[in-house]
């Protein structure tokens, strides 16, 4: 099974990055941009057919590794 | 004093921390590695010192603070045992929950390696006894990672309960904007747990031990600690 974490940043906390990121693009001249929020994506291969299971498993992860949740928020995708 | 340097694969400033605390204590200092799962024997003070920690892949201290050695670590300050983490070893406490918060990227995304002035908060703490409260010492930073941040309740608790230790300053111990070198919340470089035996600081006071170095500022963390260990025994 695939499956998919993404990492963000809890809103309120400041994102020097993103901030970067977003002047960048300003210099670009790319048009509407008004904020950027830089963030994680984490593709991750599970064994077994169990999706309830997978997104436990996957949730673990995430509170106990992939996220610091004192300033991140995550979201668990299984795609099956 | 019987100190232990926990050593994670990427961390680099390992000696300069035994050295500091051999020169004050006048005992070895011991190495405990990330994959052992106890202490040496005796321990007083276990060090987490700074470095890049498995190249600060995921977050800066985030592997490091899942290690084997980490669970010794808790169980140490879980005792009353005395822990200092500084640089990346604040980070990987923070990791670790032992301290609260986090080091989020510089303000102003500029890695910082240069001297910088602390204000000594207090004195009547284990990590801060060699100094006198509002004391200005000068020590170095090396750090893009050390814009220490928590939620209101979190910073209002540590400054109610005056947990923070270290704060950056100007040269007359003046706390203002410019001399916050990385943007930190109320210029934080130095905390401590709610028991008052964990502490974690950005800056290096190892690095200011010796004349040659230019400076000695930093000895007074180390000698603090040595008397701290004496008044107990």
């Amino acid at each position: 099974m695939k499956a998919r974490v993404t990492v963000t940043l809890k809103s309120g906390i400041l994102d020097p990055q993103g901030k970067a990121i977003e002047g960048a693009l300003k210099s670009l001249g790319v048009d509407g941009v008004s904020s950027v929020r830089q963030g994680k994506v984490f593709d991750i291969e599970l064994s077994g057919n169990d999706k309830a299971k997978a997104e436990a498993a996957l949730k673990q992860a995430a509170d106990k590794l992939l996220a610091n949740t004192v300033i991140e928020n995550y979201r668990v995708e299984v795609m099956g | 004093m019987k100190s232990a340097v926990v050593v994670f694969p990427g961390i680099n400033r390992e000696h300069d921390m035994a050295r500091a605390l051999k020169l004050a204590s006048g005992h070895e200092t011991a190495m405990a590695w990330h994959a052992d799962t106890a202490l040496p024997q005796g321990t007083d003070l276990v060090v987490v010192p700074g470095g890049f920690s498995y190249g600060d892949y995921l977050r800066c201290g985030a592997i490091a603070a899942r290690a084997p050695i980490m669970d010794a670590v808790r169980a140490h300050a879980a005792r009353g045992g005395l822990v200092m983490g500084v640089c990346n070893g604040f980070q990987i406490l923070c990791e670790a929950g032992l301290l609260p918060g986090v080091l989020m990227r510089n303000a102003r995304l500029k890695f910082i390696c240069k001297d910088v002035h602390l204000r000594i908060e207090r004195s009547d703490t284990p990590f801060t006894r060699g100094y006198n409260a509002g004391q200005v010492i000068r020590v170095p930073v090396a750090h893009g990672e050390g814009n220490y941040e928590a939620d209101d309740e979190t910073v209002k608790r540590l400054e109610g309960e005056g947990r923070v230790l270290y704060r950056y300053c100007a040269p007359d111990g003046a706390i203002n904007d410019a001399s916050n070198i990385n943007g930190a919340t109320h210029s934080i470089a130095g905390i401590v747990n709610d028991a008052g035996n964990v502490l974690g600081m950005m800056p290096h006071p190892e690095n200011h031990v010796e004349a040659i170095m230019g400076c000695t500022d930093g000895r007074g963390l180390f000698a603090g600690l040595v008397e701290h260990f004496a008044r107990a025994a």
